[in-house]
């Protein structure tokens, strides 16, 4: 490294240990803005993937109230991706290349979109479980050290909250309904519950990415850590519900403060990140097909737009 | 009307963008106006110069009404 490399990076040291923002001009390693591009992108596409699974049900909303709350969450979600993709931009890659590398299957999102909605009662347990695991992902995230990610993730945060209560008050409804309806939440609990563990990644001890993560403040809180705290927080809401957790281990430990539970399918984990889940094709192809049948309107925009100009000039 | 910077979109031309931003940053009635520029014609101050760049008024105290004492019995100052 030049004496000028040496002085840069001593100075961006300097701002992470300070919890100095970095911000778009700032000089960075390599490494970080690489790894920030990922997380961000990926980031950007699991909100957009995520629109998929709960549209499903937005023809088939018991009422027109309902109609109403999930298309609102699905419009936050395409708001959700634009926020991020900007963010990710002020790093040097472009919204094109991006979107290419998601449609063609190289950019990874979050697996828990692999899933399929089956029932009502799935977006419920969406709006519960999987949002409320991305509020405790999201929230540090508001503390992040580079500063476009951070200001994105206050946004993100303020309207998440909704998608989590909207979801759980859903989920009071039927549990409170008839006998039918008490069973597909459960039923919904039973597929959704291990996915959601899933969702804060693999173990800290098989985690590469996160030690750099931790280190340059991007990632402020370990995978485990985070995951606990969503189990301790959650176990009373199921509770309140009436519905059980599919996890026998699952139990309250008065030494540790935290409650126990077993242990994730790490096959299963790996297998759907890698590609091998239930709706990873889906997933693809319906991005690829929204993609293609959205393109007469970017070009009619572009070609609209070249016509006024010739016009006014 | 003060305006303040709230996000970023992709547009093909301005009317295109103030009805995006409308759509992406007005839900939940945080604003009633919108303004849209290009970024490229955005120029902004550098953070890392704040210091020189500001500090020169924070000692100016003397621009400011409340450094004088203007007696009570004076109306109207």
């Amino acid at each position: 490294m030049s004496a000028e490399e040496i002085n840069l990076q001593t100075r961006f040291d300097e701002k992470i240990e300070n919890e100095a923002r970095i911000e778009p001009r700032d000089w960075m390693p390599e490494a970080y803005r690489k790894t920030l591009i990922r997380q961000i992108s990926q980031h950007a596409h699991s909100e957009v993937v995520g629109m998929l699974p709960e549209a499903n049900w937005i023809s088939r909303a018991p009422t027109l109230n309902r109609k109403k709350i999930l298309l609102a969450k699905v419009q936050d979600e395409a708001g959700h991706g634009l926020y991020l993709y900007c963010a990710a931009e002020t790093l040097g890659v472009s919204r094109d290349q991006m979107i290419a590398d998601l449609l063609s299957g190289k950019a990874k999102y979050s697996s828990i979109f692999n899933y399929p909605t089956l029932t009502w009662a799935d977006i419920g347990m969406i709006g519960w479980l999987v949002d409320g695991a991305a509020i405790l992902n999201q929230v540090p995230l508001c503390r992040t050290s580079y500063g476009p990610y951070a200001r994105a993730m206050v946004r993100v945060c303020k309207e998440e909250s909704f998608h989590q209560r909207q979801g759980y008050e859903s989920l009071i409804r039927l549990c409170e309904g008839s006998r039918e309806q008490k069973e597909m939440a459960q039923d919904a609990l039973n597929r959704w519950w291990w996915p959601t563990l899933m969702m804060f990644g693999p173990k800290d001890e098989e985690s590469s990415n996160s030690e750099l993560s931790m280190k340059w403040r991007i990632k402020r809180f370990s995978n485990d850590e985070l995951r606990q705290r969503f189990v301790d927080i959650t176990v009373p809401q199921a509770e309140f519900l009436g519905l059980t957790i599919p996890d026998p281990k699952l139990k309250w430990n008065e030494e540790r403060g935290h409650y126990d539970f077993g242990e994730i399918d790490w096959e299963e984990f790996w297998k759907v990140v890698k590609g091998g889940g239930p709706c990873n094709k889906q997933r693809l192809d319906d991005r690829n097909k929204a993609h293609d049948n959205g393109a007469w309107v970017r070009e009619a925009a572009m070609v609209y737009h070249e016509k006024r100009n010739r016009r006014l000039a | 009307m003060d305006h303040k910077h709230v996000g970023s979109l992709h547009a093909a031309d301005e009317k295109m963008a103030i009805e995006n931003a409308r759509d992406v940053y007005t839900r939940r009635m945080e604003g009633v106006s919108i303004w849209v520029v290009e970024s490229r014609h955005i120029h902004a101050s550098n953070p890392e110069d704040s210091g020189a760049f500001f500090d020169p008024a924070e000692d100016k105290v003397y621009r400011h009404p409340t450094f004088y004492d203007v007696p009570p019995e004076i109306k109207n100052m």
